[in-house]
């Protein structure tokens, strides 16, 4: 390539320097092989001689020219337009340059070789391309570059345009407090305490600039890094389900009611403690000893705990005889009663009152009979209790294994009493649960049981009872939004589907309850709803009195006839009206206080088509105007703004209030979130590339 | 008898510590609170109110320059500083906060970067030609001019270390992409705008618009998206990887566009205009959200959206420079928990119905002066005249043979590899 440049330098400039003058001389010895350059030659001679005149002419004229002006120094870029295109006879052969080389010694002569093989050859080597070519080709290049190393930003960016709120400064110095110092820097003991305390620091080797707490004391500002608190709940958590799944597991297990199972699972346990005693005993006898002890004693309290029961020897026999002897049976009863005594539970404060309710009914009831019977809540109440209800059925049944069953019961509590609690308090929780989940059915169906039981009472007995009052009552409010008695189905045909699946229900829930009982008191009443409730009774009288005092004040308001008078009001306006055409004194006789023929305003006049339906003409309670409101319709969207897809997706948007009167503090927070988020007087600076990395580290973590 | 009183327990109400927050017992039951997006839309429409009543973006105007202010600077890391070159050659340095100046000096060069000590150069760099724009680098010591060619500078040298040309004979400004901080973008005077990267040694590509581009500002957020001002009154975003179409055109001045400065948080922009008027855009939006003007105030030439993001500062022909809220109704200052709270409430209120024909005629109501104002009208005339004679000649010719052309497409005249 260099051998091809240099076929461009031009014979003009070539003529300066020395070795190319040689060059020449060597054209001049060619002469003979071209006859045309030569002639060539021969004018550049002549010319060469002619500016050699007219320089020696203008010197003798005495007038010097200017010399040119020319930069010495050698120039970066050579450009290509300095080169003057030659004449086709000064152009430098490559035959010629190559003949030079030949000549000199020091040139390897596998270079001559290969030199003259390309003087033979034929092919031309393609032109370079013109740097506008290159320079394009360079620039599209590193376009490309430029324009993939830019687009790693665009997850980072298209995040930032989704993300709700943006903080910025992007870099927020953390809030923890910083030693004073590392806040001032180049801080140097002054006065002596100062330097007395240094000397201490640094003969006890306490760190004293960097880092200036110690290790320990630097985790314990940090207090517990957010791994570490997790990985902590994560073990609370696994430490819980373990607990769970044991308690599940003995649960279930006490649940078995096979007594072979527990009488084997008792046994296996035995000989496992037997087992261990004996090695005990082996190794150390100390413990054995007491492990012993201690087994007495629980065999002494088992002893006193069966005291009275009917399991013994003399109790067996007894209940044998109890069929045919009177005596036996007295002696029977009477161990029992001493039984339950002894084993009754002891009753905690709240309850004594009942309790002695309780008693001085029993005193007065009979022995033999359970509860009271007056009161049926009480009753259902009662009948809840298990270990009650299984002291009620030991007077009529040979209630021994259940006895039994109890007091083991008894003791695993003992055993497992922390595990039991845990378990208890879930098991309540969830039981209130089901509860307040089923409360608001259960009440509706019991008050709709009730309101029907009372239609039945009434209709039955046609007494004026209290309740009949209340009803006619409701049936009087002129203004109740749904009153549901005097639409209620007469009472022999009882509500369809509902009350059979509710019934049961309800009586499942308390047992004893007969309707007949309650509806003789007043009942309780169960408030359902947030709306206050015209079946209010909790105080009746003076309820029935302010609605007395209400009706008095109210006499002459007449609400519903003014309401309807309304209504047939707005429906008469909007019925298109008839027209009439008729026109006095066409044909006839005009004039004050004539008018047209009847036939004649009847034949003119055009009736109106009936209007269509009004949407409120199912409806008593309810005006709706068909009119558009002018007024309104100014501060009406008429079509769906743009970000939006749909009518309901917008209406939707719209109909979610943010205000804290419908949200509670902690939602409007969150709906109120500005979207731009900075600090009073914090430069925000351009997003740096570290914003990169944590981009990337986020995509990893996720 | 049963006798029933007024009972008060005061665990009901009292706070058991003064850091408490006051307990307000509250009923949530929708049927106790209707008509909620009646009375939310009566909110928003009194909130879209004041913030119009509270609209006083002018804060200050600074003067003292003796010509008009040609260029505008930030300090990078204080707020309170500001530099201002007017076209008498005079350099001023403003304490914002007391409005006074600090100093002044003048340079041939007519911005200042490399002013140490007030009244004295610490470096003075002979240029070949004029310069007519400068930027530096974020971060490093190096910087960029233009005039007859981009030459970018190191600090410590006296010759540039790489220049580019490519067919121009003038630039008008050249400017450093903040976040990718190897890429510049210059302006020509052959209506262009160049795109370069300082390591490599040719530029990289450029694109050929209708009329020329004044002034081009990158997005401090968003690494691939500029914007440039240009002379037929609008600002066109690109995405500069595409070059081909704007990703956005930004239309509202009416007359050319000299100077634009993106807010840093990379969400919005403000132009300055020949129309004597400051307009605030969203990056995305096709319209400006707000327009500045004063009486006094004639052709803007440069203005600067400040770092922390609440101010603007613009420089006109009439000698002063004037600082304005970002925000216009925004209440300066520390706000209370209460106030914060109630802003924040509006301001979602006013988004959410910004829709409604009534909020949306208060909010986007402006007072403009006269001549813009039926300039305006008169461009929207104009506009709406060609496009009619647009779809006259589609509906009288064959179909197909006039396609329609977007709006984004219409200013691009090629791009240039």
């Amino acid at each position: 390539m260099g051998k091809l440049r240099e076929r461009k330098v031009s014979s003009k400039k070539a003529n300066k320097h020395p070795v190319e003058a040689e060059m020449k001389e060597e054209e001049e010895e060619e002469e003979e092989e071209d006859e045309v350059r030569s002639d060539d030659e021969d004018s550049d001679e002549d010319e060469r001689k002619r500016h050699k005149l007219v320089e020696a002419i203008r010197a003798l004229s005495g007038k010097r020219k200017k010399p040119l002006v020319e930069r010495s120094e050698a120039a970066v870029l050579m450009s290509e337009f300095t080169v003057a295109p030659g004449s086709d006879g000064d152009r430098v052969q490559l035959s010629e340059l190559i003949g030079t080389v030949e000549q000199t010694p020091s040139v390897p002569s596998r270079a001559t070789k290969q030199l003259k093989n390309l003087e033979h050859s034929n092919r031309t080597v393609e032109c370079p391309l013109s740097r506008q070519e290159s320079e394009r080709i360079h620039r599209d290049v590193a376009f490309q570059r430029t324009a993939s190393e830019v687009s790693r930003w665009s997850s980072t960016i298209s995040h930032n345009q989704r993300v709700e709120q943006q903080v910025f400064p992007l870099h927020q110095e953390p809030l923890a407090p910083r030693p004073v110092e590392r806040v001032v820097s180049g801080w140097k003991p002054q006065t002596p305490l100062e330097q007395e305390v240094m000397a201490l620091l640094s003969a006890n080797k306490q760190p004293i600039t960097n880092p200036v707490l110690t290790p320990v004391e630097e985790a314990s500002m940090k207090a517990m890094s957010l791994e570490e608190a997790k990985i902590r709940r994560a073990e609370l958590q696994k430490a819980r389900a373990l607990q769970s799944y044991y308690e599940s597991k003995t649960r279930r297990e006490r649940k078995i009611k096979s007594k072979k199972y527990h009488r084997v699972q008792n046994k296996g346990k035995r000989k496992e403690f037997l087992k261990q005693f004996d090695a005990m005993v082996e190794k150390d006898p100390g413990a054995a000893l007491e492990e012993l002890q201690k087994m007495e004693v629980a065999r002494m309290k088992e002893r006193m705990s069966l005291k009275h029961q009917n399991s013994g020897k003399w109790a067996r026999s007894k209940a044998v005889m109890a069929k045919y002897d009177e005596g036996a049976r007295r002696a029977m009863q009477q161990q029992l009663e001493v039984n339950k005594d002894l084993t009754q539970k002891l009753v905690s404060t709240l309850d004594q009152e009942e309790k002695e309710e309780e008693e001085e009914e029993e005193e007065v009831a009979a022995e033999g009979a359970a509860g009271d019977v007056h009161n049926p809540w009480m009753r259902g109440k009662l009948s809840e209790d298990p270990s009650e209800r299984e002291d009620q059925q030991s007077v009529e049944v040979d209630v021994k294994e259940t006895e039994n069953a109890a007091e083991e019961e008894e003791e695993e509590e003992d055993e497992e009493a922390e595990e039991a609690a845990l378990l208890r308090e879930f098991e309540r929780k969830r039981r209130e649960r089901h509860v307040q989940k089923a409360e608001p059915e259960v009440f509706e169906t019991v008050e709709k049981l009730l309101v029907q039981a009372d239609h039945t009472h009434n209709s039955a007995l046609e007494e004026g009872l209290m309740r009949i009052r209340t009803v006619e009552d409701l049936e009087e409010l002129p203004a109740d939004p749904e009153p549901p008695l005097p639409e209620a189905p007469p009472p022999s045909e009882p509500e369809p589907p509902a009350p059979p699946i509710t019934a049961p229900k309800a009586g499942k829930k308390r047992k004893g309850i007969q309707l007949k009982e309650v509806l003789t008191k007043e009942t309780e009443v169960i408030d359902v709803g947030l709306k206050p409730t015209t079946e209010d009774q909790e105080d009746q009288d003076q309820e029935s009195g302010q609605r007395g005092l209400i009706k008095e004040a109210f006499a002459g308001d007449d609400v519903i006839s003014d309401f309807l008078k309304e209504k047939r009001k707005q429906e008469d306006e909007g019925r298109p009206k008839d027209l009439d055409l008729t026109l006095p004194g066409w044909g006839e006789w005009g004039g004050t206080g004539l008018k047209p023929s009847r036939k004649k305003r009847r034949r003119f006049r055009v009736k109106a088509p009936p209007p269509p339906p009004r949407k409120d003409q199912q409806l008593p309670s309810v005006i709706i105007s068909e009119k558009r409101n002018g007024a309104l319709s100014l501060h009406q969207i008429n079509s769906l703004p743009f970000p939006f897809e749909s009518h309901a997706q917008f209406q939707s948007t719209m109909r979610s209030p943010l205000g804290r009167t419908w949200n509670t503090e902690r939602t409007v927070k969150k709906v109120t979130k500005p979207r731009v988020i900075t600090r009073l007087g914090a430069i925000i600076e351009p997003m740096s590339k570290e914003e990169l990395v944590k981009d990337r580290k986020n995509k990893c973590n996720l | 008898m049963k006798v029933k009183v007024l009972s008060r327990n005061p665990d009901d109400y009292v706070r058991e510590t003064q850091y408490d927050i006051q307990r307000v017992p509250r009923n949530y039951d929708p049927s106790l609170h209707p008509f909620e997006v009646p009375r939310e839309y009566a909110r928003a429409l009194n909130a879209t109110k004041l913030e119009r009543v509270f609209a006083k973006p002018f804060l200050a105007s600074l003067d003292g320059h003796r010509d008009g202010v040609h260029c505008l600077a930030k300090h990078r890391t204080s707020l309170s500083t500001l530099l201002s070159g007017s076209c008498d050659g005079q350099v001023k340095v403003w304490n914002l906060t007391e409005r006074f100046v600090r100093g002044n000096s003048c340079s041939f060069l007519w911005n200042l970067l490399l002013h140490g000590k007030e009244e004295e150069p610490l470096n003075t760099i002979l240029g070949k030609t004029v310069f007519t724009g400068l930027d530096h680098h974020q971060k490093e010591g190096v910087f960029a001019t233009c005039g007859q060619q981009v030459d970018i500078w190191d600090e410590q040298r006296s010759s540039p270390i790489r220049s580019f040309t490519w067919g121009v004979d003038s630039f008008s400004s050249v400017r450093f992409n903040p976040v990718e901080t190897e890429l510049l973008a210059s302006c020509g005077s052959d209506r262009s705008v160049v795109l370069y990267d300082m390591r490599e040694s040719t530029p990289l590509r450029k694109v050929i618009m209708k009329m020329r581009t004044n002034t081009v500002c990158w997005n401090p957020m968003e690494a691939y998206y500029f914007t440039s001002a240009n002379e037929d009154y609008n600002l066109y975003t690109y995405d500069m990887r595409h070059l081909d179409k704007p990703v956005m055109v930004h239309m509202d001045h009416v007359s050319a566009v000299l100077d634009v400065d993106y807010s840093p948080t990379g969400r919005e922009f403000v132009s300055a205009s020949f129309d004597k008027t400051i307009r605030i855009f969203p990056k995305n939006a096709g319209h400006s959200r707000e327009v500045y003007h004063t009486k006094r105030m004639q052709h803007v030439i440069c203005v600067k959206w400040s770092s922390d993001n609440k101010y603007v500062l613009s420089g006109s022909d009439e000698m002063n420079i004037r600082l304005w809220k970002a925000n216009a109704a925004e209440k300066l200052g520390v706000l209370s928990p209460r106030e914060r709270q109630a802003t924040n409430y509006n301001q979602k209120l006013k988004e959410k119905f910004q829709y409604h024909p009534q909020i949306r005629r208060i909010a986007r109501h402006r007072h403009l002066p006269k001549n813009i104002y039926h300039q305006a009208k008169e461009l929207r005339v104009m506009k709406a005249a060609r496009h009619r004679k647009e779809s006259n000649v589609r509906k009288h010719s064959k179909p197909g043979t006039v396609p329609l052309v977007a709006e984004k497409e219409k200013h691009v005249v090629t791009v240039v590899k």
